[in-house]
């Protein structure tokens, strides 16, 4: 079947690529967009066709992501292929919407109007999708239909005809699909004759008034009966399973019980590679300082950038873990059903439905969390969202809370060791974030961003084994962004910590780290920070912090190698905290991480997408108060119970 | 939709159905949507149709929205969104059993 030519050769369709005339000389690439509904598998063939060879880019102007990347063809020249928002139509509604409505018309600045589309369609449900071909169709572009998940088509017993719909449409249509990597021969076709199609001809059937959505739809059922489509059967095993997410006492059980499992195994799972790592970052700053002769280049080298670097990057297994059970959840689809079941208690706190994947991505970045708001259309409801999803604990706060859980929090096994104490303290932070991103929001949505009720509305995908590929390239992705900020920002505040703490010289010597300009900036923060357990040298990490939070672990890497000599580095981070930090300021400084907003690139991002300073300051402050209140309390509670 | 005007006529002689008053598996025909324009084209994109049909699902737990199913695939909509979709019983089929 995917073998199958869409009919016989005609203008539009070039059945052989070898004799198509050579390409002309273009002064750009080119372009080929691939636009489909959300869930119809788009992601999944464009990782397909570019693997490594693509990035997250944004349009200028607008804050709405897209991927680019590059297909290799087979005559060794390369399309550029841009991953589109996914669409039901091309009405533009909300700003991702508007941003795949602006390409396709060739009316985004500084974008170049693509030169072909690959509409993909999930041809269990063609009715419904092929409504979108009308908008597509009409644009004029060489097209390439794509119906996609061809095997689940065949599998639940439906079948099309796509010869006859290639001929009602009058461009070539291919069943293929994404995630096994059948039919993908007919894109490559598709894709060498790009450079020699520059229009294509209007299809056989008569396009729909395309802002008259029944007449469209009818359409599309008219173009299914033309192809003889048969639909397949109900999806058994999705309904099975939601039989069991959805139960009324399994189903929420069941959630608690996958996040309790993530944190658990993000602790014990990821621990023994981080051990090695830390290792491996210790014995190899112990060699280097054998190796390379006595001088500051030395220390810049070993106690700036190795310690300072190193720290961090040693947690790297961990947030890849997290990250690929996130990517499990939600390519299996289970995530629509957990957004589902906290919609209610959502709605409680004044939050729309919507909120919840914003929310729940914040879990990996605030970043793309404050740019996946975008889909919430009422424009408070938004405002608001953005406001709490840096409460929400993105995985820059996971090296503090692992650096500091394993230095204070004993390894007591809870519930009958289902649990142990340090997983329960992390669980625990990840509760608290929530907890006061939730009331947050209620505060704001019952005074400031008061507005009318909101809505819900989210189509329920049907269940699907993640693929291995898909989940590899996000953790690829994820450890380059990772490393890159490893790289650059943290980086830079180690070499720019080092040479803080070794000014100015004293008698053409180092100073002792106190009378050192870093010692002496933290030193003047001391006051401030004294009531929350911090003395000036955690002072001096949570002003760099200010940049992003772990850089805090990098900057203690930083502050103990110089300080120490080689026996107390060789004992690593966690041993050296002891002498700064009380259990209990260990607890105020987890909270005081828990809430306060330290991360530029979110702040940035919000001035950004409200067009202002306003809420980015106010979001500052507002976090840095309930940071410091939060500290404070803590303190003293914990200071209660443990003296 | 005049043909469809007529339709609510006959149907809204006391009171009228909507989706929120459906049981599981009540089969029903969608009559027309009382909703804003921009919420009502986001439903007719879904499936959402006048003369479409329409089987409540399963309901998230404690009261949540519920899932519909309709025009092939599945949406969940809020119960107070779901009061606004005017509906008429399907004669031809009652309830179904659902798998």
């Amino acid at each position: 079947m995917s073998s199958c030519h869409g009919g016989p050769p005609r203008s539009g369709l070039l059945p052989n690529p070898s004799i198509l005339p050579p390409r002309p000389a273009t002064d750009r690439p080119i372009i080929v967009a691939i636009v489909g509904p959300p869930n119809s598998g788009k992601s999944t063939l464009f990782n397909r066709l570019t693997g490594l060879r693509q990035k997250v880019a944004n349009f200028p102007g607008v804050t709405v992501e897209h991927r680019m990347g590059k297909a290799k063809l087979k005559d060794q020249h390369e399309v550029f292929l841009v991953d589109l928002p996914g669409v039901y139509s091309l009405h533009p509604r909300a700003e991702d919407e508007q941003v795949t409505h602006d390409v396709l018309k060739g009316e985004q600045p500084d974008f170049p109007k693509p030169d072909a589309v690959m509409l993909i369609l999930d041809s269990t449900n063609l009715g419904r999708n092929l409504v979108l071909a009308a908008p597509i169709l009409s644009l004029g572009l060489p097209t390439l239909v794509l119906l996609n998940m061809a095997d689940d088509l065949a599998a639940r017993g439906g079948k099309v005809d796509i010869a006859a719909l290639s001929n009602e449409l009058n461009c070539p249509v291919a069943l293929i699909s994404a995630a096994k990597g059948t039919g993908i021969d007919r894109i490559q076709q598709f894709l060498l004759g790009t450079a020699v199609r520059l229009n294509s001809p209007p299809p056989r059937i008569e396009l729909p008034v395309l802002h008259d959505v029944p007449k469209c739809r009818q359409w599309a059922a008219k173009l299914g009966i033309r192809a003889s489509y048969r639909a397949p059967a109900p999806p058994l095993w999705t309904r099975r399973l939601d039989a069991i997410f959805l139960h009324p006492v399994w189903g929420p059980l069941i959630f608690a019980a996958i996040v309790v499992a993530v944190f658990q195994s993000i602790f014990s799972w990821a621990k023994p590679v981080m051990d090695g790592m830390q290792g491996f970052v210790l014995t190899s700053g112990i060699w280097m300082k054998h190796v390379l002769p006595d001088s500051p280049w030395r220390s810049l080298l070993v106690d700036g950038v190795w310690s300072g670097v190193g720290a961090v990057v040693v947690f790297l297994p961990q947030i890849l873990l997290l990250f690929l059970f996130i990517g499990i959840l939600e390519d299996s689809g289970y995530l629509a059903r957990a957004a589902l079941i906290a919609d209610r208690t959502m709605s409680k706190f004044g939050l729309q439905g919507k909120s919840f994947i914003p929310l729940l991505s914040a879990y990996a970045c605030a970043v793309p969390a404050i740019m996946a708001t975008r889909v919430i259309e009422n424009k408070r409801d938004r405002i608001a969202t953005m406001m709490i999803a840096p409460l929400m604990t993105c995985s820059a706060r996971l090296p503090v809370y692992t650096l500091l859980i394993a230095a204070f929090i004993p390894n007591i096994p809870l519930l009958g060791g289902i649990l142990s104490l340090p997983a329960a303290t992390m669980l625990s932070l990840y509760v608290l974030g929530f907890l006061a991103a939730i009331i947050t929001a209620r505060v704001l949505k019952s005074s400031i961003l008061r507005s009318r009720g909101s809505s819900f509305v989210l189509e329920m995908p049907p269940y699907r084994w993640p693929t291995w590929q898909s989940l590899t390239l996000r953790l690829i992705d994820r450890a380059r962004v990772f490393l890159r900020r490893a790289g650059t920002v943290i980086l830079l505040v180690a070499i720019l910590l080092w040479v803080l703490a070794h000014l100015p010289l004293e008698n053409g010597k180092t100073p002792p780290l106190e009378h050192s300009v870093a010692g002496m900036i933290g030193k003047t923060i001391e006051p401030a920070i004294k009531p929350l357990g911090f003395n000036w040298k955690i002072g001096i990490g949570l002003i760099t912090s200010l940049a992003a939070r772990e850089v805090i672990v990098g900057t203690l890497g930083t502050i103990y190698g110089i300080e120490g000599d080689e026996e107390s580095q060789a004992k690593g981070l966690q041993t050296a905290l002891h002498k700064d930090l009380t259990a209990s300021g260990a607890v105020a400084l987890l909270i005081f991480f828990a809430f306060a907003m330290q991360c530029f690139s979110t702040l940035a991002v919000v001035k950004r997408e409200t067009g202002g300073w306003k809420w980015p300051v106010f979001q500052f402050s507002y976090m840095l108060v309930l940071a410091y209140s939060g500290s404070w309390l803590a303190f003293h509670i914990a200071n209660h119970f443990l003296a | 939709m005049a043909a469809r005007k007529k339709r609510r006529k006959a149907a809204a002689n006391p009171p009228p159905l909507t989706l929120a008053d459906l049981q599981l598996g009540q089969r029903c025909i969608l009559d027309r949507l009382d909703l804003p324009e921009d919420m009502a084209r986001r439903l007719m994109e879904l499936g959402f149709l006048p003369g479409n049909e329409i089987t409540p699902g399963k309901r998230a737990p404690g009261g949540g929205p519920r899932v519909f199913r309709v025009d092939g695939s599945e949406v969940a909509l809020r119960q107070e969104t779901a009061a606004r979709l005017y509906v008429r019983r399907d004669p031809e089929s009652d309830f179904v059993v659902l798998t």
